[in-house]
């Protein structure tokens, strides 16, 4: 009989100090020189890590009444629109959101970077003037400090596999996947690997609604699924998806976070986007979780999209593996193409280690998943209706 | 080896004299051609890395350029990392042709001066911009 470990088991031995974790990489080696059921004996939690682009993140600030008060119909944050359709000092800065004075240079993402920074940030809104919140405009400086609550509330994050890009075109592409130099000069892909949280519980045995993650240096917790979840992509026979599968909506309070781990990021002639980076434990419940866990990089594969076709579907052109990406360059059709990452592996790494620390320290439990993530829907597209 | 890195300025008449072509064969120097602007009928551009293994052939080379009408001038600018606010993504290097820029075996940027030819093209593909020309 093998053994299997519950939460409870677990988090009383982060109590009492005999906890062990490992890094999604440490486990690797592990597992092959000891053995499923030997690492499943010794280590409780492994550890994961991503740092890249969300370009689906935001926060939602609340401003505190002025006096007199004001009903907030249109709200910005160092010039850039914030959305205010909620209740009266409600707003919800999102990150791709571009500034009205300095355009593509600066955006929401940059507003939420200078806000853990502990930096003053220029509020300016409008009201229409009611019997309750007479006021029509104000216009002050807020910090992190002076707001009731700013929370992270990010709608995708932590994209379980992505894409490579490539452009087949006689010209270069600038894209949310850097640039792409033409007639296939190079290919990039988004993905921390061994290390990314949901290429590690790829069926989403142990991350659901409710689980408690580290998030931009903080503590967050999975909220929801995320948008365009998709588990429905097709899958190899380890379950795991050959594309963009799953995503998590997730949430925290900024003020437990830092801009090591909340960066603002320009992708040129594309937009603004937010470097977030997350960390989810997996727990080590049974001998099924230890064999998901040590799944490597060569196992690990993704699907390469010629980006030079500016449609919805674009054409699948082959699958590689993240060892292949990672080794500097791939083979596609006999050419062999130089491959960029572009999500940062070292800060990964940084983050699977600093939850590992915190959980050593006692200073984060695990938690069991209140519900499941939905484990079969797909993704629809947006067809118009002609009249 | 003695090398020298030069920005050179042709008169529209002198594009089509083969100048590169004496300095190979008239003073013995390997030519690295970085970055190239010619259109017939138009000032051109051209830069060059010359190497030789001495420094005196080189001069040699450049003043005979000068004679024709050539102008010379070092290639001042330079490409600076703010290596302190680098997050080590490495989208920096898709565009690095010249492998200046690339991943070593921890997954940390290394930029190496010496094979930079300056193409700019690094300074936009930075998405956390700490990569600027310096002149
Ligand atoms: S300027 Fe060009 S050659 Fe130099 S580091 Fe940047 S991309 Fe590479
Ligand atoms: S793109 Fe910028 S942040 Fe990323 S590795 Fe290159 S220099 Fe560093």
């Amino acid at each position: 009989m093998s053994i299997t470990k519950s939460y409870e088991e677990i988090n009383e031995k982060i109590k009492t100090g005999k906890v062990v974790v490992a890094t999604a990489e440490e486990i690797i080696p592990m597992v092959q020189e000891e053995g499923v059921s030997k690492v499943l004996e010794k280590v409780d939690i492994v550890t994961t890590g991503t740092f890249g682009a969300m370009c689906s993140s935001g926060a939602f600030l609340n401003f505190g009444h002025a006096d007199p008060p004001i009903r907030m119909s249109k709200v910005w944050l160092n010039d850039v629109p914030a959305y205010a359709g909620i209740a009266a000092v409600d707003a919800y800065i999102g990150a791709t959101e571009l500034s009205e004075t300095k355009g593509e240079e600066y955006g929401g993402a940059h507003v939420i970077e200078e806000l853990v920074s502990g930096k003053k940030i220029k509020l300016k809104a409008l009201g229409t003037g009611t019997d309750c919140y007479p006021r029509k405009e104000i216009e002050t400086w807020v910090d992190l400090n002076d707001l009731n609550q700013a929370y992270l509330f990010n709608p995708r994050n932590a994209y379980q596999n992505y894409s490579v890009a490539v452009n087949s075109s006689s010209r270069a592409y600038h894209t949310y996947m850097g640039i792409l130099l033409p007639n296939f000069g190079n290919a990039t892909y988004s993905t921390s690997g061994e290390l990314s949280p949901l290429l590690n519980d790829p069926e989403y045995r142990t991350i659901g609604i409710g689980t408690r993650i580290f998030l931009g240096g903080g503590t967050g917790y999975v909220a929801w699924e995320g948008t365009q979840h998709n588990p429905a992509q097709q899958r190899d026979e380890n379950g795991l998806p050959l594309a963009s599968a799953g995503t998590l909506a997730v949430v925290g309070d900024l003020r437990e976070m830092s801009s090591k781990y909340l960066r603002a990021g320009i992708f040129h002639n594309y937009g603004i986007s937010l470097y977030v980076g997350i960390g989810i434990p997996i727990p080590l419940l049974d001998e099924e979780m230890v064999k998901k866990v040590a799944i490597s990089n060569k196992d690990l594969k993704t699907t390469i999209y010629d980006y030079g076709i500016q449609r919805r579907s674009k054409p699948a052109l082959g699958v590689v593996s993240y060892a292949d990406l990672r080794s500097g360059s791939i083979n596609l059709d006999g050419k062999q193409i130089p491959t960029a990452p572009l999500s940062s592996l070292d800060k990964a790494r940084e983050i699977a280690k600093e939850l590992k620390a915190w959980i050593l320290s006692g200073r984060f439990y695990l938690t069991e998943p209140v519900a499941a993530l939905p484990y079969r829907d797909g993704v629809k597209p947006l067809d118009e209706e002609v009249e | 080896m003695a090398k020298k890195r030069v920005v050179l300025t042709f008169p529209p008449e002198l594009t089509e004299i083969p100048l590169t072509y004496h300095l190979v064969k008239d003073f013995d120097l390997a030519i690295n051609i970085l970055k190239a602007k010619i259109t017939p009928g138009e000032e051109g551009k051209l830069v060059l890395e010359l190497s030789n293994g001495s420094l005196e052939k080189i001069e040699d080379g450049l003043d005979y350029l000068e004679k024709h009408g050539v102008t010379i001038q070092p290639l001042s600018k330079e490409i600076v990392l703010d290596e302190e606010k680098c997050i080590n993504c490495g989208a920096c290097t898709a565009v690095c042709n010249s492998k200046a820029l690339s991943m070593d075996a921890d997954a940390r940027l290394v930029f190496n001066k010496e094979s930079c030819i300056v193409c700019e093209l690094c300074v936009s593909a930075c998405p956390m911009r700490v990569i600027k020309v310096m002149f």
